[in-house]
């Protein structure tokens, strides 16, 4: 059933490309801009423009006294060697490699196990699962404070209960870890609803044929389900590299709470908002996030083409 | 649900073919092979991460009903309620607090939300339809570069629109974070792709041949066959705006003007400056508390149409 209705549905040709030429089809053509043109100019005016804004003002550097200047990629050249701007780099990546996949095995076991057990406990599941997406980040950083909190938090009592001491969330060690745990919490949902997705979207027959077989629940889920769904697996890593890369909410959320473990280069975009907003320094501050911006925009598309046969995201 | 929307071949199946093989699956023989001591194990791992993910929610309904006192005083377990009932006193000091603030925020959040995700659906609808239904000269061209815009990260937009804003007297005015929220090119993918499936050629031409305008064609047509797909629309763009955070903490300065995100990170803040009293803690939890309900509630309500769009995103 998969294949052919694949085939089919890739989306046609819009039919007026057939009359190109005649007068309805100019008549056509002109309608097509006139519907698109409201998004253009947002498009034009809070995209586009920004954009090439905040490059031009990455290559220039202002003074009080000197005013504007241009300064080629000098900016640039600074972030590189500038070691908090690397320090949050560095940090964001090993957030990627905990946190991306702490999400995902967290989502996928949820996503498995609700799609094997079709009781009403698992339907049930699947929404409360879900619920922290419904959450605003800031909100959901904002609970999981409270919940680490020494003063009115749980832990003590939760850690006391089996003899052991609470560890303090917010130290230096420790606050990576709980960060890891709040994103894990916030996501883990959405990313199990686009994997169930997936997974309700598989033909049963398949897995009645492996049962044949002699397949077990276990070896159907490792050797049949996971790899049917390898394309949404590769979507939810790609959302929640781009999201790891830009990480700024939680942190910055608990930046009040943890003061001291959370500094102000701790992620590459705090650093950016923070040499934007407390230093005014708005020409590096783009640099900074333009820098960002092409590492994310350049690494995402390389990794969704590198894995396009796989993933079938660019056709 | 997911039926009515999602389209192309991420997952590898039509999705029209979804609920069929729903049933089939339900209504087939491997329901019974499954019942039995087997389904034990999974169920206790589901129940731990229920408990897990419902852990916060339980604290904080828990910590709203506490005055600040209880809540500091160590004497009841931080998960149970204490022999005090103060949730209404905690709401009432919330919305009296600095002149009914709070209010502010809320009243803020769902203005924010609402006029940039209904103009954000409108710019959808109509792009999408036009990048569907017309072959223009720079259609490929246009696409592509919204296709490219969906990946720009929201952060390199921030700085230079903070700095056009401010340039055009528009920083601490509503429209700093309504009219950036109105620009949003998934959904416009989103669009395109839904009307591609959803909407015959037949049908737009019969109706050419009798006469309709394009307006028409459009409004009487093609738009009540959209309708999953825009409420869909319309569902992830209010959320996506109400949950913003960036934007509106780096436009606004004027507290009145924050939306409930960026008010809740402020009254914390000051919470924790204040080491005297911890005069504030009680205010954060409950307004905390409340500012999740809304979002919440229309998710559980509104199941069906945000999981045929999660679904769509599970495409491409």
């Amino acid at each position: 059933m998969t294949e052919s209705a694949v085939a089919t549905r890739r989306p046609r040709e819009p039919r007026a490309t057939r009359r190109r030429g005649d007068i309805v089809s100019l008549r056509r053509a002109r309608w097509g801009w006139a519907f698109t043109a409201p998004f253009a100019v947002f498009l034009l005016l809070f995209l586009l423009i920004p954009l090439v804004y905040a490059f031009v003002m990455s290559l220039q550097n202002t003074t009080l006294a000197g005013g504007t200047s241009w300064v080629g990629l000098a900016n640039y050249a600074k972030a590189f060697t500038d070691p908090l701007f690397l320090d949050g780099v560095w940090r964001v990546m090993l957030f990627a490699i905990v946190m991306i996949p702490a999400q995902m095995i967290v989502a996928l076991v949820a996503a498995l196990l609700i799609d094997a057990l079709t009781t009403r406990f698992a339907k049930i599941s699947r929404l409360l699962i879900f619920v922290p997406y419904a959450v605003p980040v800031v909100i959901g950083a904002l609970m999981w404070g409270f919940l680490y909190s020494p003063s009115f938090g749980p832990a003590q009592e939760l850690f006391g209960a089996f003899g052991l001491q609470a560890p303090n969330f917010f130290s230096d060690q420790n606050v990576f870890g709980s960060l890891v745990n709040i994103v894990t919490w916030q996501w883990a949902g959405y990313y199990m609803i686009i994997m169930y997705a997936a997974l309700q979207g598989v033909d049963p027959s398949i897995y009645e044929a492996a049962r044949v077989d002699g397949a077990n629940a276990w070896q159907v889920a490792l050797r049949i389900k996971i790899p049917m769904i390898a394309s949404s697996l590769l979507l939810v890593l790609v959302f929640a590299l781009i999201g790891t890369l830009q990480f700024f909410n939680e942190p910055q959320m608990l930046r009040g709470m943890a003061s001291g473990s959370i500094t102000s280069n701790y992620t590459p975009n705090i650093y950016a908002y923070t040499v934007a907003f407390s230093y005014h320094q708005f020409n590096y501050a783009s640099a900074i996030a333009f820098a960002l911006g092409l590492v994310i925009f350049v690494g995402s598309y390389a990794f969704m083409f590198a894995t396009r046969k796989r993933s079938g995201l660019m056709k | 649900m997911t039926a009515t929307l999602a389209t192309g071949s991420g997952s590898g199946s039509p999705a029209h073919d979804d609920r069929p093989a729903r049933n089939r699956r339900s209504s087939g023989g491997r329901a019974p092979h499954r019942r039995g001591g087997r389904q034990v194990i999974p169920h206790i791992i589901l129940a731990a991460f229920i408990v897990y993910f419902a852990l916060p929610f339980w604290w904080l309904i828990v910590a709203s009903t506490k005055s600040q006192q209880t809540l500091f005083d160590g004497k009841t377990s931080a998960l149970w309620f204490s022999g005090d009932f103060d949730l209404f006193s905690n709401i009432g000091a919330l919305f009296t607090y600095s002149g009914g603030l709070y209010a502010h925020w809320l009243g803020n959040s769902f203005l924010y939300a609402i006029a940039g995700g209904v103009g954000a659906t409108v710019l959808s609808v109509l792009a999408g339809y036009g990048f569907s239904m017309y072959g223009f000269r720079g259609r490929r061209l246009f696409f592509a570069v919204v296709l490219g815009s969906v990946m720009v990260p929201a952060t390199v937009l921030v700085i230079p629109l903070f700095v056009m804003m401010s340039g055009a007297h528009l920083t601490n005015t509503i429209w700093a974070i309504i009219l950036p929220s109105m620009l949003n090119p998934f959904a416009v993918y989103l669009m395109k792709v839904y009307t591609d499936e959803a909407i015959p050629p037949e049908m737009v031409d019969a109706a050419r041949v009798d006469g309709a305008g394009e307006v028409r064609i459009f409004a009487r047509v093609a738009l009540p066959l959209m309708r999953p797909a825009v409420v869909t629309v319309l569902l992830l763009s209010v959320v996506g705006t109400w949950n913003n955070f960036f934007l509106p903490l780096v436009m606004f300065s004027n507290p009145q003007l924050f939306p409930v995100t960026v008010g809740l990170g402020a009254l914390q803040s000051q919470a924790q400056v204040n080491t005297g009293g911890q005069s504030l803690w009680n205010l954060v939890i409950t307004g905390a508390l409340i500012s999740i309900i809304p979002l919440i509630v229309s998710f559980l309500t509104l199941q069906r149409y945000w999981q045929g769009g999660l679904s769509i995103g599970s495409v491409k």
